[in-house]
């Protein structure tokens, strides 16, 4: 079953958006997939870096080009990520790469929910600043940062992929509170102005 | 609430990104223990006020155990380590001293 | 009368009228108005009545330390009572009503407990009611509760929401006075990332009140600068009614942000917890002027000094016509000026030190005004409203020496350091005696994650009380935690002030020295909760020589207002009583929050729907659609059952039950746990986590396992699925997906790390929809589903197939005893697979089912469930599942603890049977089995207990599995099983399966 075909699958909330004082929007699906092992095994590395044509990051960092990118999740875990259409494709490459069966992915792409914060830079990171107990400062959380940390009482893991955008994922059967969590904390009348 | 920096993933978090595994460094003993072994390591536990050493996991971080070595009375975090380990760094174990002369926990001093 | 000045009010817009509403009457103020200082232009003197004698109280002080001027706030959802006046900003509509009074506030029927007052002593209701017992529930506890509270709870579901905000900050500012502002402004110069909280709606604190001249400016236009600067800055946040309400350990604060308490309009969140970390924090939270000690400081008008003068320089109101000032200092004095300066009447300044006072009395002469040293209020005249006072020596026992016409007393017995924040996580004080005052001991501060103190005092709250004092203090401090927090500090600049000099005050804690028992019974220390100078002194009498236990006793600061005014004047009293110095009896514990904060900003977010996570299956809105009925498990919500049209719930489960049993049905099993383990020792580690062997299984099948802790009690069952050498797929419970995840990586990570193994939740990738009868393969078939007879695809095999064109998994495992297929999809085709499913069922009758028509197939057939057959105390051999505990393997988790004596070779132990009643009736869930005799404590010995228990509409009676002493041993045997408010019943030991014991059905 590893080469889906059928029915498009569905986001857990249709692709549900909010525009407030910032946007908050469920983004479409992104292969997602696990990669476990020696971070340091050339196996891993070519998978990783094969699938995402980026950089392999550093320690809790994400190295990002558009919708491709890998997250150092933990000192022997990846999450790398590529636009939906190429999951047929990824998981081909990862089957020929990962044949060492100390090292191994797993296809997490329907498992999550991924949404995304976008509008003024200073605005967006203090919707986020509502939700995770994280420093969202430009100082302490630059474009590129990765963060895994919680939203409200759920593990979520958050990033910068730009200025004025953050994208949060954490698993799809929590992603109405998350949604309506992120919802809330946007809700004009509640902007805040911590970050400038 | 304390702040605990896992040494896993470098975050410095605060506590409930983490959750506490209590007490460190007790050794299992399986098949073949007899009852004491068994009942010591099921069920005794030091409690003490002042340097302690426990087993916390970052739970909505990276997901690694790990060991801190803290003061239960001022909360003062000595330092962390590694999960994979019977025993605390030298290094740690020196700072622990510097700070705190003359302290004891099990065969540790 | 107290009124609105003609002129003046530095905080209020005379231009912008509001209206409000006192107790129903219709009442105006000023934008820029408090609630309190709006009702004194009203000449609304008395604001409340006193929780335990209901006597009339008047506002006190000007600020968050008001104890007397509680009001409910707001109608409906928007209710709050014992809000603060003097914190509470006018807006236009606010409604405000006073409290503790019946039947209103002028007449109340309660002020006899006033008269009363004898009989009401310090431990009253410890004395009272403790005898006799039986009174206590019918007759003093409806009295004591309909008399007690302070202000009346909610009624209504808060109409409001609220939020959270995780902020850091290299260093904390509390307090945004003088102080706070010249603090902050030294460690914004230093670079460090600075945040700073006022709780009131203005900066500059008591400076443009007291007067005083910095940089040659007056304090205003100083405050200003200061503001306009640190606003400027880009690395300092800068916040306005926002109170640092608790500090916490390693750098953790509290904000406590009120967004719309002061407006009109409610929409937006009331309030916002902020929830700070800071490395360092510096309180500036300046000091509270403390009450004295004299016979009727309670009257309505008695107003501390300082606050009597911020009436009239902030709100322009004049808190009444003649003001008599008592003080044991000079500051007081100031009150005296200020009301002067306003065309008020003075007639006296009453100074209780002997030699009298320093520069600021002489300008009080200058000023026309009789100042009298070395006396003291002996009584005040009035009841609702101040007439006057009664002068006296402040050394002796009070003999009047000649009354003074007043309606306004502003007394002042010196300040009290505002330390609670320094004290929260374990600051300590030190004496001062040249102040009569606790202050930080600056060597020993709150220590945080490195050992080193992270809380540093500023200005008044660091006993500096002269503005020159605290314009140093404060530089001095800002730098500090500037350069604690890692930052580089310049010098802090020096700032040239001007400014009266004061001579020290003379500490005085009773008025006069030799007040009688009559005068200390009318002495009030706590306004709050009515203590009295004689109720501490009748509790050192008896005993209470501890701070901790005299105040519990008396409740001396237990109200809403933590005795901020009343502590130090207690604890003195305290002291005089036992014969003790002041800091040997010390102060009683500081805990947050500094001020009451509301229950909405706790909660923040996590109320109404996102009160906490609801797990949604992929399936879920297919459910909701289709009549169903939840049942919450752990965060999930699970089909219970799906009621058509006008069937009860009893009757759809009974419905459900026999569809899977003669048909098909559908259930939504996605909530069950899904853990991929890979690696090279998977089945190793397998083999270590089951009880039984794993790592002989092969790859294609699929084999039952539990799991124990090591203890050896079960804690999960599941079935394994092995998908290729280094693969296995293990279904947890639904409750077992999380947990037992973080078992595995708990062994794998912290004991048996040499193991190369990784597990994966996949709980969330996949939805699993079990397809269960004996109609299952005709439907999948009708779908195109290819190879899955019984020789392509048996009982406990899994293979890949696509299923409606969708590539599934599928497990042939049953937790029902019937032809069943479990199909794994991910989660995203979930639905769309359950509702090609569900089409093509149609002609086989096939109907959803839910948890109570599962449990009761299972129970049927004797499958065991954790969390009902299992309490966490249940070893699998008492659920004779000896047969999966491998006896070839060294070890696994729990080996070692089912070999305790009292497990393993206890006879005894409570062991599964089934039970049935003659009649066909259902037993009671969790009535227990009894056995002859009693216990020592005279009750009915057990001998076992009901786990699960139905009405199974396949065998048409009721059918219950039990954990019974000796278990199958007494197989014919009839026990008694307890009914609820009945006589027991009597019911057969039988086998605990109960349908198809061959397994016939399954394996087809």
């Amino acid at each position: 079953m590893s080469d889906l075909s059928g029915p498009a699958p569905v986001l857990a909330l249709g692709g549900a958006a909010f525009d407030g004082y910032v946007r908050v929007a469920e983004e479409p699906l992104r292969a997602m997939f696990t990669l476990r092992g020696d971070l340091s095994a050339k196996a891993l590395k070519n998978a990783a870096t094969g699938l995402a044509a980026v950089d392999m990051p550093g320690q809790g960092q994400v190295a990002l080009n558009g919708e491709h990118c890998i997250a150092w999740m933990s000192p022997d875990e990846l999450l790398v990520m590529t636009p939906w259409d190429e999951h047929a494709k990824a998981l081909g490459q990862l089957d020929a790469t990962l044949t060492d069966p100390a090292l191994n992915y797993t296809d997490v792409s329907q498992a999550r929910a991924l949404f995304s914060l976008s509008g003024p830079d200073g605005l967006v990171r203090e919707v986020a600043a509502k939700l995770a107990p994280v420093d969202l400062s430009p100082a302490a959380f630059p474009a590129g940062s990765f963060r895994r940390s919680r939203i409200g009482q759920v593990s979520a893991a958050i990033w910068m992929p730009a200025p004025g955008r953050i994208e949060v994922v954490c698993f799809r059967s929590v992603a109405d509170y998350v949604f309506t969590l992120l919802r809330d904390a946007a809700r004009p009348g509640s902007e805040v102005g911590l970050f400038g | 609430m304390l702040l605990l920096e896992c040494p896993c993933c470098g975050q410095r978090g605060e506590e409930t990104e983490f959750h506490c595994g209590g007490e460190a460094h007790i050794t299992r003993e399986g098949p073949g223990a007899d009852d004491a072994a068994f009942e010591n390591y099921m069920f005794e536990r030091v409690n003490p006020k002042g340097v302690h050493l426990e087993r916390w996991r970052h739970v909505h971080g990276c997901g690694k155990w790990f060991h801190a070595a803290r003061d239960s009375a001022t909360l003062e975090v000595f330092g962390t380590y590694a999960a994979a380990t019977h025993r605390p760094p030298e290094e740690l174990l020196e700072t622990i001293r510097a700070k705190r002369p003359g302290f004891k926990w099990r065969e540790l001093a | 009368m107290s009124s609105r000045l003609a002129q003046g009010g530095r905080l209020i817009d005379r231009g912008a009228m509001r209206e409000f509403t006192f107790n129903g009457k219709r009442l105006k103020g000023y934008e820029g108005d408090t609630l309190a200082s709006a009702l004194l232009a009203n000449d609304q003197v008395m604001m409340g009545r006193s929780f335990k004698y209901h006597r009339p109280r008047g506002v006190v002080a000007s600020g968050s330390e008001e104890p007397n001027a509680l009001m409910g706030i707001g109608t409906g959802g928007r209710f709050e009572p014992n809000q603060r006046a003097t914190m509470q900003e006018l807006f236009d509509g606010l409604q405000a009503e006073s409290q503790n009074h019946w039947p209103s506030l002028e007449f109340d029927v309660g002020a006899i407990n006033a008269k009363m007052s004898r009989f009401f002593p310090a431990g009253f209701y410890y004395k009272t009611f403790l005898w006799p017992r039986s009174f206590w529930e019918k007759v003093y506890e409806p009295i004591v509760r309909q008399a007690a509270g302070l202000g009346k709870a909610p009624k209504d579901k808060d109409a409001d929401s609220y939020e959270h905000l995780y902020a850091f900050a290299d260093v904390l500012v509390v307090g945004g006075g003088v102080a706070g502002l010249t603090a902050a402004l030294e460690a914004g110069r230093a670079g460090a990332r600075v945040l700073l909280l006022e709780q009131t709606a203005h900066w500059g604190g008591r400076a443009p009140v007291d007067g005083g001249k910095i940089a040659g400016e007056e304090a205003e236009t100083h405050v200003a600068n200061l503001v306009a600067e640190l606003e400027a800055m880009p690395n300092v946040t800068l916040r306005l009614r926002c109170m640092g309400a608790g500090v916490y350990d390693h750098g953790y604060v509290l904000g406590y942000e009120r967004l719309t308490d002061h407006l009109s309009d409610k929409s937006g969140p009331r309030h916002r917890l902020w929830r700070i970390r800071a490395s360092q924090i510096v309180v500036a939270g300046g000091a509270i002027e403390r009450p004295l000690s004299f016979a009727g400081n309670d009257v309505p008008g008695v107003m501390l000094a300082s606050a009597v003068r911020d009436y009239a320089v902030n709100y322009g109101v004049a808190p009444g016509d003649r003001v008599v000032v008592v003080t044991n200092n000079d500051d007081a004095y100031r009150t005296a000026l200020a009301m002067k300066a306003e065309g008020l009447e003075v007639p006296v300044i009453l100074d209780a030190r002997a030699a009298g006072g320093g520069a600021l009395a002489e300008q009080a002469r200058a000023a026309g005004i009789r100042v009298e040293a070395g006396k003291a209020v002996a009584k005040v005249l009035g009841a609702k409203r101040v007439t006057g006072v009664e002068v006296c020596a402040q050394n002796g026992s009070g003999s009047t020496i000649e009354t003074v016409a007043c309606d306004v007393v502003a007394m002042s017995g010196g300040w009290s350091p505002i330390v609670h924040l320094w004290s929260h996580c374990g600051g300590k004080l030190i004496w001062d005696e040249t102040h009569a005052m606790f202050r930080p001991d600056p060597d020993k501060a709150p220590t945080g994650a490195d050992g080193k103190g992270f809380v540093l005092c500023a200005g008044s709250s660091n006993g500096a009380l002269l503005l020159s004092e605290v314009i140093v203090d404060a530089g001095r401090a800002g730098l500090a935690a500037a350069e604690a927090a890692g930052f580089e500090a310049p010098v802090a600049q020096s700032w040239q002030v001007d400014e009266v000099s004061e001579i020290p005050l003379a500490a005085v804690w009773l008025m006069p020295a030799g007040a009688s028992y009559d005068k200390r019974a009318k002495t009030w220390l706590d306004y709050q909760n009515d203590v009295k100078v004689s109720d501490i002194q009748l509790a050192a009498q008896e005993g209470y020589e501890s701070v901790e236990h005299a105040k519990r006793y008396t409740t001396l600061g237990m109200a809403t207002d933590q005795g901020k005014l009343s502590n130090i004047n207690g604890l003195a009293i305290l002291s005089a009583s036992l014969g003790e110095a002041i800091p040997q009896v010390g102060t009683t514990t500081f805990r947050p929050p500094y001020t009451p904060v509301s229950m909405g900003a706790l909660a923040g977010q996590g109320r109404g729907e996102t009160f906490q996570p609801l797990r949604r299956t992929p399936i879920h809105d297919w459910h909701e659609s289709h009549g169903v009925q939840w049942e919450p498990v752990g965060h999930w919500r699970r089909p219970f059952c799906f009621p058509k049209a006008g069937e009860s719930t009893h009757d759809a489960v009974n419905r459900e039950v026999l569809t899977v049993r003669e048909k098909v049905g559908l259930l939504d099993a996605s909530t069950l746990g899904k853990l991929i383990v890979k690696g090279p020792d998977a089945g190793k580690f397998l083999d270590l986590l089951y009880t039984n062997m794993m790592s002989n299984l092969k790859p294609g099948r699929c084999r039952y396992g539990l799991m124990c802790n090591e203890n050896g009690f079960l804690i999960d069952d599941g079935v394994v699925a092995r998908i290729d050498e280094n693969t296995f797929l293990c279904h947890t419970t639904t409750g077992g997906a999380d947990t037992i995840h973080a078992h595995m990586e708990e062994w794998l990570q912290t004991e048996w790390w040499d193991l190369q193994v990784h597990v994966a939740n996949v709980t969330e990738q996949y939805g699993q929809i079990a397809v269960v009868g004996p109609m299952a393969r005709q439907l999948l078939e009708v779908l195109g589903t290819p190879n899955i007879s019984k020789e392509e695809l048996p009982f406990m095999a899994w293979a890949d197939r696509v299923v409606g064109g969708i590539p599934c998994r599928i497990y042939r495992i049953s937790f029902s005893g019937e032809l069943s297929y479990e199909i794994s999809v991910p989660a995203g085709q979930a639905r769309a697979l359950w509702e090609a499913l569900y089409e093509a069922g149609h002609g086989f009758g096939v109907a959803p089912y839910g948890t109570e028509a599962l449990h009761i197939l299972r129970a049927e057939k004797g499958f065991i469930m954790i969390g009902d057959e299992t309490d966490g105390t249940v070893i699998p051999q008492d659920l004779n599942l000896d047969w999966a505990i491998s006896k070839k393997k060294d070890d696994f988790i729990g080996k070692r603890g089912q070999q305790r004596q009292h497990l393993a070779l206890n006879p005894d132990r409570w062991k599964l049977v089934g039970l049935e009643v003659a009649d066909g009736a259902v037993l009671e869930d969790g009535a227990y089995i009894l056995d002859a005799g009693d216990n020592d404590k005279g009750q009915r010995n057990m001998q076992g207990r009901i786990t699960s228990t139905y009405y199974s509409p396949t065998l048409k009676k009721g059918i219950a599995m039990a954990l019974l002493k000796g278990g199958l041993s007494r197989a014919g045997e009839t026990v008694e099983v307890t009914r609820l408010g009945t006589t027991p019943v009597a019911a057969k030991v039988v086998e605990p399966v109960f349908y198809d014991k061959d397994g016939e059905k399954q394996n087809v």
